[in-house]
């Protein structure tokens, strides 16, 4: 079944007189893994960040499994809405966004108690579960202020997943990371790929891409200049703008 | 002449009674300011501009008046309009508001201060703008203010005294009505002062002792 679960079409978003987005087409099948990768400010954080309606866009249309995230309703009804979507999308940041005033266990279950009306028992099975998944269970009660970054990231990833999410967008998920931190969070990464979590990740890590991606996308000025199976895109680009991407990339990370 | 310290002793009754009631006015007129301040700052940052502006024109005007007139007003000024409130009562009115209306403003502050990503990593979730503010901004707000609240309720407790004006028989009052009978009141207005010192270190010691423990919640 190749039905397109994400699905975006024709979109267009700007900041004023700053166009970030222009004309952007890109469909996600379920259980693709898809990275955006491009120089910063090329919009590849927009684009995620339009999928949920954190960055609206300014025209053009997102939809997931059949139905459209983007809808223009009546400020009651488009809140609304938004809520509801949102749960089906998980997100990941650069700056994991834990709540500092929840233990680890309170971060995992406050959007599933509130939202979904779990038991007590039943977000403690949960919370223990993603964790599990997480290689976290020992730092439940714990506050995000004892963890590392990595740490950190991991919780963050695993408060995403207890929604169950459809599909997960990774903005820069370990960007804010010291590189010794980077491969735990990338194997927690690896693991919901090798489960068939549809993914959209934003990322500076080609080789990290490279590994666990079926499908790259090389956005440069608010366009996609070229997309691909990561061989491709790595090895072999077409368009001179991603030759010279990754020749830069590669230059300035010793890769 | 010189100082007597031996008359102190036989109104220590009084004086410990005029304690409990500064302690019990301070104690829920500073409920009253966090609760209340909380309110006000909410309200100040999201409700709509029709309620807004009044709550606007009332902080001015217990920022703006002295709470010796606020206190005036509550007590004797609401007589007149059929609102007759006892003293303790029309007290804690006065110093809870006027201190909540001094800590809505760091309430305000805090809550701008709070980290946009926290705001969309619970909106992202799912959670509704009412829920993030209830859930998560206001907690995170609160707890960063906890420190110059506390500087807020050292001066209620000051700020105390003030009551005696509409007759509660809090410490100062207390010590008021021992110097009209032993003519002593350099005597017992030390005394007292060092009963509001007392009260003060609790006081500073019970707030020290709420930031460590939410220390690690930041």
């Amino acid at each position: 079944m190749t039905t397109s679960f994400v699905k975006i079409k024709n979109a267009a978003k700007s900041f004023g007189n700053l166009q970030v987005l222009k004309d952007i087409n890109l469909t996600v099948d379920r259980g693709q893994i898809v990275a955006i990768i491009g120089p910063s400010g090329s919009g590849k954080s927009t684009l995620l960040r339009a999928i949920n309606e954190l960055d609206p866009l300014t025209s053009g249309e997102v939809w997931l499994e059949g139905v459209q995230i983007n809808r223009h309703l009546p400020p009651r009804q488009y809140e609304a809405h938004v809520n509801q979507v949102r749960q089906d999308i998980g997100m990941v940041f650069q700056h994991f966004n834990l709540f500092p005033h929840l233990t680890v266990r309170g971060n995992i279950t406050l959007a599933p108690r509130m939202l979904k009306g779990l038991t007590e028992a039943q977000a403690n099975a949960l919370v223990e579960e993603q964790l599990t998944k997480v290689g976290l269970l020992e730092k439940i009660d714990e506050y995000p202020s004892r963890l590392s970054g990595g740490q950190k990231q991991r919780v963050a990833i695993a408060r995403a997943l207890a929604m169950k999410p459809k599909v997960m967008l990774f903005d820069e998920a370990t960007s804010a990371l010291d590189p010794e931190l980077v491969e735990e969070v990338n194997m927690v990464m690896k693991q919901l790929a090798d489960e068939h979590m549809t993914m959209i990740i934003v990322t500076h890590e080609m080789d990290f891409a490279a590994s666990v991606c079926d499908r790259v996308l090389f956005m440069d000025q608010g366009v996609v200049v070229e997309e691909g199976p990561p061989s491709v895109i790595f090895q072999n680009p077409v368009e001179e703008r991603t030759r010279n991407f990754l020749r830069k990339h590669l230059a300035r990370n010793g890769g | 002449m010189g100082l007597d310290f031996s008359v102190v002793p036989s109104y220590f009754g009084v004086l410990l009674q005029g304690m409990g009631l500064t302690i019990a006015i301070t104690i829920c007129a500073g409920i009253l300011s966090f609760f209340g301040g909380i309110v006000f700052a909410v309200a100040a940052l999201y409700a709509p501009m029709i309620i807004r502006l009044p709550m606007r024109a009332f902080a001015f005007l217990f920022m703006g008046t002295p709470l010796l007139l606020q206190l005036f007003l509550i007590y004797f000024g609401l007589i007149q309009v059929g609102i007759d409130l006892p003293a303790f009562v029309a007290g804690v009115i006065g110093l809870g508001l006027h201190f909540a209306v001094y800590n809505s403003e760091l309430i305000q502050a805090s809550i701008l201060a709070v980290d946009k990503g926290q705001y969309e990593g619970a909106r992202t979730l799912g959670l509704s703008r009412g829920q993030t503010v209830r859930r998560i901004i206001i907690p995170q707000a609160v707890r960063a203010v906890i420190p110059p609240m506390g500087n807020n309720m050292i001066a209620l407790l000051k700020d105390s005294a003030l009551v005696s004006v509409i007759g509660v028989m809090e410490l100062t009052l207390a010590a008021q009505q021992a110097i009209s009978r032993t003519y002593r009141p350099f005597e017992f207005y030390l005394a007292v002062a060092f009963c509001y010192y007392f009260i003060n270190l609790a006081l500073e010691a019970g707030l020290r002792h709420v930031e460590r423990r939410i220390a690690a919640s930041r």
